[in-house]
């Protein structure tokens, strides 16, 4: 059995996002030339959210593109079965553009590496940050985040679920115990 | 989804959801053409091989494009610069061909059923790209893709194909896919070119103008005119006479109807020029289709644990570590 603990509720999760729109229009004094880019599937339902509050905050909307980093996977020829893609849908230029990477969780940072490579075959940004609702350790690859919505203590027979109301039903992370 | 088939032999035996999952990956996979680096890593390091025993330039090349845009490498041989010429038997042509570790095998051969024979003895996946008389499934499933971005939908269409079913692979794998997805097909051509085991299957009929009446959709097929060896009719005028697409057959289809062709166009003979470059014609959109396609079914074929016995276990795993850790002593 495994038995599951939360650690962010949906007012966590919105208070968290709410400061890191703050972080992000204070870092980049605005939001000229600023882009957002959701890696699929729970970083785009994110990046959605952001868009929001920073079109709030600011009274401007921020372009915001989906990525597949299927394709740019470092585990495809090993793994037994081959990811679903999903497909990149990004309808603008990111030429010398700053881009906000959004994902849920950062762990190993592989998939930050996928995501980086498929950016740079897109284009060639001014900057790209990375943000993320959990930081969870145990990086594998010189990667971090610019934007962290909660740093999470874990150890490596965890698992971190984030669960978005568009795609779960429900908003909240949750930390699982595997057990055995 | 899983999509758990090893090969691409045909359509016949493949499902309604493993169809609609190739046409949703290739769909997904039509964005990377339109981009400036049409490249991306997914296949890295694997080796396609395409064998042609028969004539082809399109296919062939859309199959290269589609593993040079996935990093794969790509090596083609054609039957008749090939060792088929010094008297190899086929197998034997294979089995050389595995034991250089592709990853997979794109064969094209005059002969039914070939691909399903290589793919028995051979350890990499095989893709029929056109066996005989058999089937095309790469072909039925770009013109599934190019109906459903048209049409949104297979259920309740009308499908009339129209010219040489006999001899047509591409008419058999479309019939067997439209047919699972719940589309009406409709087949038209000379009596002699109509095999009466189609009946059960679609509506057969030798007036184009029945078949195209109120169609969605009207698939030309090339008259491919090297395998007339038989007589089946008694001339190219005789047969463009009845068989040739005209813009007025059209006005008896749907208003929205969609042309299309498999190429090459013998213009005059199946396909009017009117219509070939027409409204209605969909030919182009077709080979781009073919190039998604051919993507999604390599990378579906290609990557995975094709060969399941080339990934170690936890306990040689262990003993791989094991050794590593005493040779690095």
């Amino acid at each position: 059995m495994s038995d599951e603990r939360r650690v962010l509720d949906a007012q966590g999760i919105d208070r968290a996002l709410t400061r890191i729109a703050h972080e992000i229009v204070e870092r980049n004094k605005g939001l000229a030339g600023l882009v957002l880019i959701g890696i699929r599937s729970r970083g785009v339902h994110l990046a959605d959210r952001l868009r929001r509050k920073l079109a709030e905050i600011d009274g401007t909307s921020v372009p915001m593109g989906i990525i597949d980093i299927t394709l740019y996977r470092d585990d495809l020829s090993r793994s037994h079965q081959q990811p679903e893609v999903k497909g990149t849908t990004i309808d603008f230029s990111i030429d010398d553009r700053r881009v906000i990477l959004v994902d849920d969780v950062l762990f190993t940072g592989r998939t930050v590496r996928a995501a980086l490579d498929a950016l740079m075959d897109l284009g060639r940004p001014l900057s790209v940050q990375l943000c993320v609702l959990v930081d969870r350790g145990h990086r594998e690859l010189p990667i971090r985040a610019d934007y962290v919505g909660k740093n999470l203590p874990t150890s490596r027979d965890q698992e971190v679920q984030v669960r978005v109301s568009e795609s779960d039903g429900v908003d909240e992370v949750v930390l699982v115990q595997r057990g055995g | 989804m899983r999509f758990s088939q090893r090969h691409l032999l045909g359509l016949e035996e493949l499902d309604r959801e493993e169809i609609l999952f190739l046409l949703d990956t290739a769909a997904s996979f039509r964005e990377i053409s339109e981009r400036e680096i049409k490249k991306v890593p997914a296949l890295r390091g694997k080796t396609v091989v395409a064998a042609f025993f028969e004539p082809s330039t399109r296919t062939r090349i859309s199959f290269e494009i589609a593993a040079k845009r996935l990093s794969a490498d790509f090596v083609s041989l054609s039957g008749t610069v090939s060792s088929a010429a010094k008297g190899e038997t086929l197998l034997d042509t294979a089995r050389n061909l595995a034991a250089m570790q592709p990853d997979v095998l794109v064969l094209r051969h005059p002969s039914a059923g070939t691909p399903h024979l290589l793919a028995k003895h051979l350890q990499c996946a095989v893709v029929n790209a056109g066996d005989g008389c058999h089937e095309h499934p790469t072909q039925a499933l770009l013109d599934l893709l190019t109906i459903r971005e048209r049409k949104g939908r297979f259920e309740g269409l009308v499908v009339a194909i129209v010219g040489d079913i006999l001899h047509s692979r591409v008419a058999r794998s479309n019939l067997f896919a439209l047919r699972t997805l719940g589309a009406e097909v409709r087949l038209a051509g000379p009596r002699t070119l109509l095999p009466s085991e189609c009946a059960p299957w679609a509506f057969t009929t030798p007036h184009l103008e029945e078949a195209v009446q109120g169609a969605d959709v009207v698939m030309l097929l090339r008259l491919q005119r090297e395998r007339q060896v038989g007589n089946f009719f008694p001339s190219l005028e005789e047969y463009s006479r009845y068989y040739c697409l005209e813009e007025g057959h059209l006005k008896l289809a749907k208003p929205d109807v969609m042309v299309m062709h498999p190429g090459p166009l013998n213009r005059g003979i199946e396909i009017s020029s009117a219509v070939a470059d027409g409204p209605y014609s969909v030919i182009l959109d077709q080979v781009a289709n073919g190039v998604a396609v051919r993507m999604a079914v390599l990378y579906l074929l290609g990557t995975g644990g094709r060969r399941v016995e080339a990934v170690p276990t936890k306990t040689q795993m262990t003993a791989i570590q094991r050794s590593g850790r005493r040779a690095t002593r």
